[in-house]
């Protein structure tokens, strides 16, 4: 078998060579994935087995490589979004508003308040969504099917409040230069009245589920620990970072989309272990709900969902049928024609999994001279072979769960 | 905010004289360019002074400036960020154009290995040192570097459009 | 019983007498398979977290009979490809494809799936027609999960009406011989 997967001058091949065991017993070569079901999503790994312990692992990535930053390259800056949408396609909303927080900064544009609320309830929702599939597959991972399919509706009730925003359920495409396509509907307000009345009771439920839960705890407790330093050396950010022991989180760090206006607690774990990061996952997503609570109450009034800046921000439909003006502004816009500063500049923003980064350089032309997304999962995807090294293969599948790695952002 | 631009500056140009130019902070991050000999050199010295302390490589990536001269056609970009201080810094790199090689910072940050090889991938920068520097996204048997401005984004092989229905014979050959 | 919401599936045409009941044998084989198909969920990207949502709770998939969800190509009848397949996945979905036993199908999810959707790149397959044939397609990017429910009940159809010949028959040798799939 092991002929099959690797050429002769592989390095396992002469770690099975050199190895004797005592008991007479070889060495296997595992291949795990990339369409392997347990792993959600195309990761190949190439396992070096003794028994049913990981000894040493080869990851192989690029399986939906998609050239995102290829494509970016060759299209305005309206129709980048999409492309966003697709990266961390769990959490949609906060790629897409992290893109038109770039380009607000690189055009110097001031967004009202009321449009930065908006944008931090919808990417908070979409927060929640991001730890809330993390969670409950890692349940499943551990065997525990009932709290995926429970918490599952409520996915559901999210994608319903995005409808009523954009239209869109999954893959988003939000938003416009300076704000929203179109004021929140009081039918979304309702709807995330239902949500943040009816959600808690059930994630109260599914953490019940979980946190005190015998098995679960002996299968993730200590499993694919890492400490603070090691994180940070594997570049880390967000919950995986946070479950370590380091409080680092951009929304306090680079307060954006006024974030600095919301009493919340970043909560860290200690050990960096699976049961941590699940921890922490599960304790931000109170502080998500507590900053949506926050959002509205502080909601200033009005109906102002974006910036004045006819030069970027699309002109209302209606008016692009009937009115001349406003369809040369909207054709302009469209296919790029507006002006943008020759800049060179990097927007961070606290994505589901980490540090989502826009490097952006312009030549002043209608497409990006190049644009590189800071992709969280790309970079600590690399510390997973590291920290499988030592465990059971069971307990690798775990650890992946937990570590929450989509493959549409580690790929690009 | 505890840490000025001016003292990194002054540090980085104490310490390295003319090598390293362009300081410029008119954006939001402080951003200086470094020669390419000495960037290892920069970097380590960036994490490891006890004023500057920037600990965490946030990015790095590369960018192809074809237009350039000759020395100057790819740059490597490096963005490094102090957690104590929360200052960023912006390190641009440029590299020849027919020969793009730079040293490896992966022995310094444990993050650049795949980033290193990510960039390596896109444009063929050769990083000297680097423990395995392969192709990370694309197939091994590819032989050009897809984010070269000159590579066209388009699958060349495609049957399924002809150009002439959709007006781009011009561009697209 | 007799008020459960219970649809039973309709029974072929056929003749009825006393204690029996007469009809094709295409028939009744296109109805057992029509309503247990076992569906191998092949997700790369962003369709497959709607498939996800297809098979949880608010949509439940297992109403159309595909309630086991097979991760072994051996054991499965409709291979769901959702998501994008780049050039570097092609040769494993082939492989995965060839795997499965006859009858199978295929349902290209998504516009990545069926066409290369956006993601018009030189890494990215232009559809998975490419390399193996479909048999329906979804569009969407990504589709809604009533759009894949949609597409796996145009595939009952399309099993339901299936002559159990199909599979012997020169032209689906032909155009299994056209993606070199022995």
């Amino acid at each position: 078998m092991s002929e099959l997967l690797l050429p002769p001058e592989h390095r396992y091949a002469k770690i099975i060579k050199e190895r004797h065991n005592e008991d007479g017993s070889e060495l296997s070569i595992l291949n795990l994935g990339p369409t392997h079901p347990a792993t959600h999503g195309i990761f190949q790994n190439i396992l070096l087995m003794d028994g049913e312990k990981i000894l040493e692992a080869e990851p192989t990535i690029g399986y939906i490589h998609r050239a995102f930053e290829k494509i970016a390259e060759n299209r305005p800056f309206y129709q980048i979004t999409p492309l966003t949408d697709r990266m961390n396609y769990c959490s949609s909303p906060i790629n897409n508003m992290g893109w038109w927080m770039t380009l607000e900064k690189l055009l110097d544009i001031k967004v009202p308040k009321r449009v930065d609320y908006l944008r931090v309830i919808v990417m908070e929702l979409a927060r929640i969504t991001d730890h809330l599939i993390c969670n409950s597959i890692l349940g499943v991972d551990t065997g525990a099917y009932t709290g995926f399919l429970y918490v599952f509706q409520f996915r559901e009730k999210v994608y319903e409040i995005y409808e009523e925003i954009c239209g869109a359920r999954l893959t988003t495409n939000m938003g416009r230069i300076g704000g929203f396509e179109r004021d929140w509907s009081p039918e979304a307000f309702r709807k995330l009245d239902v949500f943040l009345k009816e959600f808690p009771i059930a994630w109260k439920e599914f953490e019940n589920l979980f946190e005190r839960n015998r098995i679960f705890i002996d299968r993730t407790v200590n499993v694919g620990a890492i400490s603070a330093e090691k994180a940070m050396a594997y570049g880390f950010t967000g919950p995986n970072l946070r479950a370590a022991g380091v409080d680092y989180d951009v929304r306090v760090a680079q307060p954006y989309s006024s974030y600095e206006d919301f009493d919340f607690i970043v909560p860290v774990g200690k050990s960096g272990d699976t049961y941590d990061r699940f921890c922490v996952r599960n304790a931000e997503v109170w502080e998500s709900l507590s900053i949506i609570r926050q959002a509205l109450d502080k909601m200033p009034v009005g109906n102002e969902y974006h910036a004045e800046v006819p030069e970027y921000y699309l002109p209302p439909k209606e008016d692009v049928y009937h009115n001349m003006e406003s369809l040369i502004y909207h054709f302009k816009i469209v296919m790029g024609e507006v002006p943008v500063p020759v800049a060179e500049i990097y927007h961070p923003v606290e994505g589901g999994n980490g540090e989502l980064g826009f490097y952006l350089v312009t030549d002043g032309s209608r497409t990006p001279y190049r644009l590189h997304f800071r992709r969280p999962c790309f970079i600590y995807y690399q510390a997973y072979p590291d920290m499988i090294k030592g465990s059971m293969l069971s307990d690798a599948i775990v650890i992946l769960s937990s570590l929450n790695v989509i493959a549409g952002e580690l790929d690009a | 905010m505890a840490l000025e631009t001016t003292e990194i500056q002054e540090k980085l140009i104490e310490t390295f004289g003319s090598k390293v130019l362009a300081f410029n902070q008119d954006r939001d991050i402080f951003s200086l360019e470094a020669d390419s000999d000495i960037i290892t050199a920069v970097v380590l010295f960036l994490k490891n002074d006890p004023a500057l302390r920037f600990h965490f490589l946030t990015d790095l990536c590369g960018v192809h400036y074809p237009d350039n001269e000759e020395n100057k056609q790819f740059a490597v970009v490096y963005h490094l960020h102090n957690w104590y201080e929360n200052k960023r810094i912006r390190i641009k790199s440029f590299i020849n154009g027919s020969k793009p090689e730079i040293k490896t910072i992966s022995n310094i940050f444990l993050c650049a290995n795949w980033m290193e090889r990510e960039t390596y991938d896109f444009f063929g920068i050769n990083f000297i040192g680097h423990p395995q520097l392969k192709r990370i996204l694309n197939m091994d048997e590819m032989i050009s570097f897809p984010m070269r401005k000159e590579f066209p984004m388009e699958d060349s092989g495609r049957t399924d459009k002809d150009d002439r229905y959709f007006g781009r014979t011009t561009i697209n050959q | 019983m007799s008020d459960s919401k219970i649809n039973m599936v309709a029974p072929p045409e056929g003749v009825v007498g006393e204690g029996f009941f007469a009809t094709k044998l295409n028939d009744v084989v296109g109805l057992a398979r029509a309503n247990s198909l076992w569906p191998l969920p092949f997700a790369t990207s962003c369709c497959g977290i709607e498939f996800m949502a297809t098979m949880a709770s608010h949509y439940d998939l297992a109403r159309f009979g595909s309630e086991r969800v097979s991760f072994s190509p051996r054991q499965a009848d409709m291979l769901l490809v959702m998501g994008t397949i780049s050039k570097k996945m092609a040769p494993i979905l082939r492989q995965v494809y060839e795997q499965m036993a006859e009858p199978r199908w295929v349902i290209a999810v998504g516009a990545c799936a069926s066409s290369g959707g956006v993601f018009d790149t030189y890494s990215v397959l232009q559809g998975i027609d490419k390399v193996i044939p479909v048999d329906v397609y979804v569009p969407g990017c990504p589709p809604r999960p009533e759009q894949i429910v949609d597409g796996v009940m145009k595939l009952q159809e399309l099993v339901r009406s299936e002559s159990v010949r199909r599979r012997s028959s020169p032209e689906y040798q032909e155009l299994l011989a056209s993606y070199n799939i022995q």
